[in-house]
């Protein structure tokens, strides 16, 4: 489903963010990227996104590599890839509705369906009672859940998390985990960039270990040591 | 289109002051525009009446007869320049005479038709023809007096110019403007935005998505801005017709046509939406980077 082959990535002439990743994620994986600050992994994030081109290498999405796609495709690319992140990146002026709505706006749904998918949604992350709120008004949890809730409402087949869990307490956190868990069971490919050593270790799914913009290791029910 | 629309609509919403200064722009810009408008349609109007109306006028020596009359008008019908004659007798003329003068009874008490002389009214090609076609007139023995309104036509030509040039010009600056202050409103909204824009984008929004609000946004600044300009417009037009009527004379100019103000409107819409439009794109251009 994903593939990653000889993927390298510098910034500037100094700056290797990643070097010679080859890697494959299987359709229906939950995949841990774990490794220190700096060490790559929000940059593989992103250029799953093509929010950045690799410097080489070829990355497959599906049977399309998207390192060569043509800038007008990239919406259709982010339509099958969800995003979550660690600053929620939630819109102050939306309810939490709206946030979600958006989502299925850009997709082009009509208002009917709008409705219908977000309400199923919102209830299904046990936010339904705050959907008139907006994100001041919500908690870190709730505001994670409603960024979960806007990136999977489209049902992408892939979803990545970029340490969603970073800002929240121990408790919320396993709640955005557990959510996670229930939207990978659904078929979603899941890829998490985290710090959080209790949940990759408690989990027991595939872990990537990148340290200085390399792959040190990959197992499944790995650990992060 | 229907959710950029809405999207447009909300952007406008929530930002009420800047669509109010977009809107009066526009309002000034439109107003000067169909003022200009209105007046070298006015003067052109008035100019085709004094070229159409009969510009040289010849009255005849006391004496003279409907030979003599026939003779002249004979000739000029064979004279390629004159468009038409028209006789006046002596009777027409008092009745003319009378029915201008109607409201001041001691006028109407001291003239018969005797004292008034009977005329000949011609109209010519262009009114460069009317010199020479007065001068062909002075000829005749009959005749003692050729009347050339060539001054009026004159002063009326150079004033449509004016019209047409000071207007241009001044319409020309100010849609200029209009279109900046469109770009700088647009472009400040768009970086007002930037957090949004950058979620729709990773939402998979497509360009079109993304810019097509702004884009409205712009047409929307500047129809509204047309739509009032043409309301006003059209109040005060119909407010000033009667003193302006009065003021025109003979030249029925008022009031105006309702479909020339139908096609002023229709025509403004369509300079404003290209002006709103162009503005709007050209701040996406300039400050949405997708």
């Amino acid at each position: 489903m994903i593939r990653f082959e000889n993927l390298s990535k510098k910034y500037g002439s100094n700056t290797t963010a990643l070097e010679g990743v080859s890697i494959e994620i299987k359709q229906g994986e939950f995949v841990f990227i774990v490794g220190p600050s700096g060490a790559g992994k929000s940059t593989l994030l992103r250029i799953l996104t093509r929010e950045i081109t690799p410097t080489s290498g070829k990355v497959f999405v599906g049977n399309v590599d998207i390192a060569k796609m043509k800038d007008s495709e990239i919406p259709h690319l982010r339509r099958k890839v969800g995003v979550v992140f660690q600053d929620f990146k939630l819109l102050d002026d939306r309810t939490v509705f709206e946030q979600v709505a958006l989502a299925l706006e850009v997709l082009g749904k009509s208002d009917e369906e709008i409705v219908k998918m977000v309400e199923h949604i919102l209830k299904l992350v046990e936010i339904w009672d705050k959907r008139n709120l907006f994100p001041r008004q919500l908690s870190g949890g709730e505001a994670q859940r409603t960024a979960i809730a806007r990136a999977a409402v489209g049902k992408p087949d892939v979803l990545l998390a970029d340490e969603p869990t970073g800002d929240l307490d121990s408790k919320t956190a396993w709640g955005v985990i557990q959510l996670l868990n229930e939207i990978n069971s659904w078929g979603t490919t899941i890829i998490m960039a985290t710090h959080n050593q209790e949940i990759v270790n408690t989990l027991k799914k595939r872990v990537l270990v990148i340290k200085n913009g390399k792959i040190i290791k990959d197992s499944k029910e790995g650990k992060y040591e | 289109m229907s959710r950029s629309i809405e999207y447009a609509k909300r952007n406008i919403r929530r930002t009420p002051f800047q669509a109010i200064a977009a809107s009066m722009v526009m309002f000034l810009t439109f107003f000067a525009l169909l003022t200009f408008l209105i007046l070298a349609l006015g003067s052109q109007a008035s100019l085709k009446y004094f070229e159409s109306k009969p510009q040289v006028i010849v009255f005849f020596k006391e004496g003279t007869t409907s030979q003599d009359v026939d003779a002249i008008q004979n000739a000029l019908k064979s004279e390629s320049r004159v468009v038409g004659t028209k006789y006046v007798s002596k009777d027409e003329a008092l009745q003319i005479y009378r029915d201008k003068n109607k409201s001041d009874p001691a006028l109407l008490e001291l003239v018969t038709a005797n004292i008034l002389p009977a005329s000949l009214e011609i109209s010519t090609q262009s009114p460069q023809d009317l010199q020479p076609v007065a001068d062909i007139l002075k000829r005749e023995p009959v005749v003692s007096e050729v009347i050339v309104p060539e001054d009026v036509v004159a002063t009326l030509t150079s004033l449509t110019r004016i019209i047409r040039v000071v207007g241009g010009t001044t319409v020309g600056f100010l849609m200029l403007f209009a279109m900046l202050i469109i770009v700088m409103i647009i472009g400040f909204k768009i970086r007002l935005k930037r957090g949004e824009i950058e979620i729709m984008r990773l939402l998979g929004a497509s360009p079109s998505f993304i810019r097509n609000p702004f884009i409205l946004e712009g047409m929307f600044y500047g129809v509204a801005g047309a739509i009032c300009s043409w309301i006003v417009s059209f109040c005060l037009l119909w407010y000033f017709t009667p003193f302006l009527q009065s003021y025109l004379g003979e030249v029925k100019l008022l009031p105006v046509n309702p479909l020339i103000m139908l096609t002023l409107l229709g025509a403004s819409l369509s300079l404003a939406i290209i002006v709103g439009g162009l503005g709007s794109w050209l701040a996406v251009r300039r400050y949405l980077k997708i």
